[in-house]
């Protein structure tokens, strides 16, 4: 009776332990490191590998994920401990203000800006700096000494 | 006839111009603080910044003022700092001797795990006062690019001395034991 109870236990021990498992969120070091920083080496915690700051960053990250802590869980954990300026990205310290919008915005504006002045500085660079009324004249009065000369010749 | 500007090239040069103005500026806007060792060279004791933090037991704040009137040996330090480890005992033994003569060491732990920290402190026995700087606040206006790092504060709030670097017995004896027979 007592070994049917035990081998009872050691099975529900076993069918629980890859059920825990599996409620655990799927996070790894590889996901969090590149979308924070190591506050001391002033780099993304992916390019910092030697750094003992990076080297303790990771070992606290690791602990969470073995913790079963999701991937937001751990980035405010994190901010805890070294203040939002450890969070990569701009608006994951969740305030949401105008500057985490603008920080997307204001560099895509700018590089269609400079595409556009760097097609326009091209397409005048091409026409001889020239502007267009006077390239316009000169094609005219070239065409109209043609026409002249070509019935000057009789051709 | 009239020389045409090419954009192009005169857009590149301004560009490399720009990012060149950019380092130079990168550049002298990251050099360190080097004002009290400045002042130190001419003899003179520049007052310590204003320090106000949360003790790294939890347990409320402490600020440098609340020390005013006794000698305060600063040490910037984390637990992932190997110096760190091997000036502990001795910054533990002068708080010990410097505590009935007015002295203490204070320490502040800055951009560091609080549950790997205070295992440091159990490992090492300190027994003198802990601050906590999560974010490392406080390293710009005392000038530390590194850890460890201490400044030797004497009882009018002003600093007498300055290691960038571990702590040794030398050191301690000649820059803290001297400020210990000053008056306030």
């Amino acid at each position: 009776m007592t070994r049917a109870v035990v081998l009872l236990l050691l099975a529900a021990a076993l069918v629980a332990a890859p059920a825990a498992a599996a409620d655990c969120p799927q996070t790894t070091l590889a996901d969090i490191e590149d979308e924070v920083m190591c506050p001391v080496c002033g780099t993304p915690l992916a390019l910092a590998t030697e750094a003992p700051q990076a080297i303790q960053e990771r070992e606290y990250i690791e602990r969470l994920i073995a913790d079963c802590r999701t991937k937001d869980e751990i980035k405010s954990a994190l901010a805890a401990q070294f203040g939002d300026a450890v969070l990569a990205l701009p608006g994951d310290s969740g305030d949401d203000d105008l500057g985490d919008v603008l920080v997307y915005v204001v560099p895509a504006v700018g590089i269609v800006l400079a595409a556009g002045g760097i097609a326009l500085a091209m397409t005048r660079w091409r026409r001889g700096g020239r502007p267009r009324t006077e390239a316009a004249a000169d094609g005219a009065e070239r065409d109209r000494r043609l026409q002249a000369d070509m019935e000057r010749y009789e051709l | 006839m009239r020389r045409v500007v090419a954009p192009v090239p005169i857009a590149v040069v301004c560009a490399v111009l720009a990012l060149v103005g950019l380092l130079a500026y990168g550049l002298a806007s990251n050099e360190p603080d080097r004002t009290v060792e400045e002042a130190l060279e001419r003899g003179a004791r520049e007052p310590a910044p204003s320090l106000e933090l949360p003790r790294l037991s939890g347990a409320g704040e402490r600020s440098l003022e609340d020390y005013r009137g006794t000698v305060v040996v600063l040490n910037f330090w984390a637990s992932w700092c190997e110096p760190c480890r091997e000036e502990s005992p001795l910054l533990d033994r002068w708080h010990r001797r410097m505590e009935p003569r007015g002295g203490t060491v204070l320490g502040v732990d800055a951009l560091d795990v609080t549950t790997d920290a205070r295992a440091f402190i159990r490992r090492y026995g300190l027994s003198y006062p802990m601050l906590r700087d999560g974010d490392g606040d406080t390293r710009e206006s005392f000038g530390i690019v590194g850890f460890p790092e201490t400044f030797v504060i004497d009882r009018r709030g002003r600093i007498a001395a300055v290691r960038r670097g571990p702590v040794d017995e030398a050191f301690m004896r000649s820059e803290v034991a001297p400020l210990l027979e000053e008056k306030a």
